[in-house]
Order: C-alpha cells, then structure tokens, then sequence
C-alpha cells in the first residue's frame, strides 16, 4: 500500500510526514498540472474561468466521467478491470429516456433509482462471472461490453430519444446550479467523498486493497474476496448506472452509441489518477482528478490551437506518461524498502 | 461494422446516396423500360411502398405522402418493410411483390446493389422499379426520386445563416466526420457561395463532432470558448445540430448565436419552441414519398418511359422532368420553423 507505515512516527515527524507524503502524492501532482492547465487557458481567454458559461463547464464536463471513474478505479484496486462500464451508460441513458416516454409523470428520484439499480444488476453479472467463473475480468468484461451494447442496439435500433422526449424538469437538472456549482458536479463530488470514505476508512474498503495487492494471501488470511470482488463490480456497474442518467440529462439527446469508448476513458482518468493497474494502489481521488485533467486537457487544446487531431494523442501520451512514472516510482520505492530493511 | 452503421440517422444515411449516384456515370440505355406500356392504364393501378425498415417515422411520413398521391389518383396502396434495415429483409418483399403482379415498386434501398439481383428479377416481369431516398445502382431501377442536390443543400443553408445574422459576422461550421464526403462537398460549396455573395461573412472555424451526440456537444462549447464573437453556428448534419442548440439553450449564449443547418424536427422541436433555433432545413420527407407515387404512377401507366427529358404531372407538386440517369429531384430542401414544425413527426 502505502510506504509511510514503516516507522512508526511520533506526533512531530508525522505531521510533517503527512504534510510530505501530501505533497508527493500522485493526486497533488495531478491537481498541480490542472491548475497549470487552467491558468494557461485562462491566460490565452479569460472567459475560460472568469465568464459564468466558463466556470459551469469547467464543473460540469468532468462531472459524469468522474463518477464513473471512481467506478473504475475501485474495480481496477480489486486487481480487475471493467470494459463494460461504457454499454452500461448506453443502456441506462436509453432506459432513462423510455421510462420518461413509457411512463408519463414517472418521478425523477425513481428514474435515477431505477437506472443506478439496472447498472448494479449489470455489474452484478460482471462480478459474479469472473468470481465465480474464475474467468479473468479483462476476458469477461469485453464481453459483456459488446453484449451490453448489443442488446441497447437492438433494443434502439436507429431511434433516438430527443430533448423533446424528456420532461423540462429533468433536463434542467444536467445545467442547473446551486450556488454556482452544478448539481451533477455536486453529485459527483458526493460520490468521490463516499466512495474515498469507504476505501480508506472502513475495513472492507481496505480489504479491498489487501484484494488486490495479492489476491492469494488475501484469501489465505481469510478475507471474504468472492463477495468483495463481486461488490467492486456492482458499484461499478450502479456508478456507470449513475453516469447514464446523468448523460441523459446533461445531452439530451441519446442514441444507441451513447458512451462508446468512455470505458477507456475511465480506465485512462483512473490510471492517469495513479491507480496501479495491477490493482492494490491508488485512490479513487486519483481517479476523480485524472478525470478532470483528461477533459480540462480536451477542452484547452482548441483554445490553443492544437488542431483537433491531435487531442486523442495527448491523451494517450497522458497514459504512457503514467504508466512509466508508476514503474519508476514503485522501482524507487523497492530500493529505499530494501535499503531500509539492510540498515536494521 | 455495427458501431458505424446505427451512427449516422436515416436522413444522413440517405444524402449518402446522393453523392455517390452524382459520381456514377453509367451510360442512360438501361432506364427505357417500357413494359408498363398500355398494359396497365384504365385499370387501377397497384403499388407498393418498401421503405428502408418499417416502424421509422422519416419512412412512415414519406408513405404517407404517397399514400395521398395514390389516393389522388385512383390506386391501391399497400407498404411493406422488414424490421430491420438490411438488404436480405427487403429481398424476400421484391420477390413477392413480382409474385403478386404489382405494378411498381416504390422503395428505399438498404444497400445499392445487393438487392439488385431481385429488382431486376421483378422488373423483368413487368414491374416498374422507383427508389427514393437512397438509391440502388443504376441499372437496378428505372427512376430515382433524389431528395435534394448538393448545391440546392448548400444554398439553403446559406440562406437560412444570413436571414438569421444578417450579411456579416462571423460563423463556425460543426460537421460530421472530418472525412464526410457529401458534408465536405457541402461545406465546400457553401463556402464557395459565402465567398461570393456575402464577402462579409467569414467561416472562423470548422470543427468535427463525427455525427456523436457528446462529442458534437463539446466541440461546440470548444467553439463558443474559442471564438467569442461568433454569430452562427451551421451544422450540416442531424446530430451536430441537435447537440450544438442543446448546448446553447441552457447557455449564456441563448439568442445571442443562431443555431441552424440540417436537423430532423423530432430532434429540434424542443430548440424550435423555446426560441433557440429559428429554422432549419432538411427535405419534406411526406413530399418525398408523393413524387415517388406520381413517378411510379407515370411509369406504370406507361405516361413515360423513364428517359431523360420525359416529363410528368405530380399532383400538386406540379410538373417533373426526369434528368440523367433518370433521376428526378425534389427540388429545395424544405424548411421548418416554429410555424410549422408542428406539422411533422419524423
């Protein structure tokens, strides 16, 4: 997990520790480079933070790709991977937009209810399959990827639900504020908060850490992985559940192609966010802030000038750029645990 | 394969086929068929309409415009579909429609030449073959009822962005894929026109939301972002323009930049009503379908023969005359505004 439990640190050196630890952890890095980003976009157009329209997309794009992130990442902590988290948002953003047709006056609560409900069922398939099937996550999930966004294509053929189709009430919810902070940046602040709660203060939600770092001594000493691994994927199927409604009420329009690709880019925000891909490091703060650096990252490329082409392969450089200084950080961080070991 | 072809709606699927038939330069011998000659006229004339799939609102409005043009001229109108817009679906109606002695065949292509083979079957038995909204090749058919032309599409949107801005400002283009081939010819020609007629408009920026309903509403943010005096934003394609206005009505931006270009109005009428769009333009799909019945109805009656320069009475549309390759254009895409908008349900 962590290499700050070696010692054990009195009061003094473990404020200062943490203050440390604080400042070279990933998240602070990650929080740095989008404040960076911001001022520089801020500085070629003031309107990218100080116009009211500036300052609700910068909230609002991230919101939905954040809370399927922090999905993503407790699944990925778990030493597994969901593929399906995209087919997932395209079911319940269609699903959203037949209930509000199908059922005239359905209540909006009901509506999240249902789709967040119908995303933790599709997780639960996930989970189930590769806990008890023993079929590795990656194997089931790209499955249950094309299976999933089978189904929603054949389910909506080439129909789409319009603006028109859904009640004002509930599309005003996708831009509405509260005190300058959109309600779906709102709600996906309270999903990270929760989420961050559970993995680091609770004793299943470290567990699942234990899962991951090495999911044989895990079940050897007892921990109950089945069931953990199986709750990772329903959160994060109920969270891409989450994500749907929020993507019906934020673009209004959905078709059947809804959320294709966006799997990667949770995958992507949450290993950009440090979460190890090999699962056992990590959190979904990371993840949550990888996936506001990704679409800050989008949205300033035009403002730049960098032709539109180019912004896919900014993304993917992100990526690499992650992945090596995970390898570099974790090679360091064995040599000064070796060392530390040789010296006592 | 599958993640393309549910991406482009109908209507865009279906200007697919007016590039490429403008390209296709097969010679003009192999459109005079005249088997409906005498044979049928005096009797009630039976015709049946196959669009691309059934249960599409785009086809049912432009069956029942020829429903209403069957009506005017004393026929029998029957519609059959597949469920699904596939090729091999609508081969198995073509042959019963040979089958059943009909006397022409209206229909929406699946794909231009694989049901080629069954057309050709029923023509040989006397059956006169009218595709609309996308064609078959050439040689598979004897007239084809085009929706609108390039340049017609071009100048409509022309038309449309400088009634609403006026003759200067500055606009932005959303597009569907950079690679696009008739919404680059389009963008083109509009420039061309631009250019010309109104040298105090100038497209700023011309971006691409590939015909993705999220993408085409982020680039649209990105431009309103980049471009702070924008006055318009011009969207050849269904759903770029339905993302952009999306965008700009619960914006700061409402009323200040005009949305317009080519959208279906199932997919605009929420922009139309609440003021964010003004007009826009797409062809009238319930027109569509009653020229392709009046072609039918001159084909199988044997009033003519399908060559170029033929002409045709088509109720209340007027008079037709059939171009190269016996192709028949609608004329000028049709436009909707809060007048009429109501009126329409595809």
């Amino acid at each position: 997990m962590s290499a700050d439990t070696r010692t054990a640190p009195d009061r003094q050196s473990r404020t200062l520790q943490t203050a440390r630890t604080l400042l070279a952890s990933r998240e602070t890095a990650i929080v740095i480079v989008i404040v960076v980003i911001i001022a520089v976009a801020t500085a070629m157009n003031q309107s990218f933070l100080f116009s009211g329209q500036g300052w609700r997309d910068l909230l609002l794009t991230p919101s939905i790709l954040m809370v399927m992130a922090v999905g993503s990442a407790v699944v990925i902590i778990t030493r597994n991977v969901d593929l399906s988290v995209g087919s997932t948002l395209a079911i319940t953003a269609y699903l959203t937009g037949r209930l509000f047709i199908d059922f005239p006056g359905i209540p909006i609560l009901l509506v999240v209810f249902i789709g967040t409900l119908v995303g933790a069922v599709l997780g639960l398939i996930n989970g189930a399959l590769v806990a008890y099937g023993k079929v590795p996550a990656l194997v089931v999930t790209l499955g249950t990827m094309y299976i999933y966004r089978g189904a929603v294509l054949t389910w909506a053929g080439s129909d789409r639900i319009n603006a028109s189709d859904m009640p004002r009430d509930f599309l005003h919810l996708g831009t509405m504020q509260i005190l300058s902070i959109p309600l779906l940046t709102i709600v996906a602040v309270l999903v990270l908060v929760c989420a961050g709660y559970w993995l680091s203060s609770t004793r299943s939600g470290r567990e699942m850490y234990a899962i991951g770092s090495e999911p044989e001594a895990a079940k050897l000493y007892g921990l109950p992985t089945t069931r953990r691994v199986i709750t990772a994927f329903i959160l994060g199927g109920a969270l891409a559940g989450l994500a749907g409604v929020m993507y019906a009420a934020r673009y209004g329009t959905i078709s059947a192609s809804a959320g294709m690709g966006w799997e990667f880019q949770a995958i992507g925000a949450a290993v950009i966010g440090g979460v190890a891909i090999f699962g056992g490091s990590g959190s979904v703060w990371g993840a949550a802030f990888g996936a506001i650096l990704l679409l800050t990252i989008n949205r300033t490329l035009p403002i730049i000038g960098i032709p539109d082409f180019w912004q896919r392969a900014v993304v993917g450089a992100l990526i690499i750029g992650a992945i090596v200084l995970d390898r570099y950080l974790s090679a360091r961080r064995h040599r000064q645990l070796q060392e530390a070991r040789d010296q006592t | 394969m599958w993640h393309n072809a549910h991406k482009r709606s109908i209507p865009a699927l279906a200007v697919l086929a007016v590039g490429t038939l403008a390209l296709t330069s097969c010679g003009g011998d192999n459109g005079d068929t005249a088997e409906g000659d005498g044979e049928a006229s005096g009797e009630e004339l039976s015709i049946t309409f196959l669009p691309k799939n059934l249960g599409n609102p785009y086809f049912e409005t432009s069956n029942a415009g020829g429903q209403e043009a069957i009506e005017e001229f004393g026929g029998s109108y029957s519609e059959v579909g597949p469920q699904e817009a596939t090729p091999d679906g609508q081969v198995e109606y073509i042959n019963t429609a040979a089958q059943q002695g009909e006397d022409a065949l209206v229909l929406s292509a699946n794909d231009p030449s694989a049901i080629c083979g069954a057309l050709n079957e029923a023509r040989d038995v006397d059956v006169a073959v009218v595709t609309f909204d996308s064609d078959t090749d050439v040689e598979c058919r004897d007239l084809f009822v085009n929706q609108a032309t390039a340049e017609g599409i071009a100048s409509a949107q022309v038309a449309l962005v400088t009634e609403q801005i006026g003759e200067e400002g500055e606009i932005a283009i959303l597009s569907a894929s950079a690679n696009a081939s008739n919404q680059n010819l389009w963008i083109e020609l509009m420039e061309e026109e631009l250019e010309a007629d109104y040298p105090d408009i100038e497209v700023v920026d011309i971006v691409y939301g590939d015909d993705d309903d999220q993408r085409s509403f982020d680039q649209t943010a990105a431009l309103l972002q980049t471009h702070s005096d924008l006055d318009a934003i011009v969207s050849p394609t269904t759903v770029g323009i339905a993302a952009a206005a999306r965008y700009i009505a619960d914006s700061n931006y409402a009323g200040e930049v005009a949305v317009t270009g080519l959208g279906t109005p199932n997919q605009m009428r929420e922009y139309v009503e609440d003021g964010t769009v003004e007009s826009f333009a797409l062809w009238n799909p319930e027109d569509l379908g009653y020229l392709s019945a009046w072609a039918a109805h001159a084909l199988a009656s044997g009033e003519i023969e399908g060559n170029e320069g033929d002409t045709f009475e088509a109720g209340r549309l007027g008079e037709y005359t059939v171009g190269a390759d016996g192709e028949i254009v609608l004329g000028d895409p049709f436009v909707f505004d809060s007048e009429n908008i109501a009126d329409f349900d595809f």
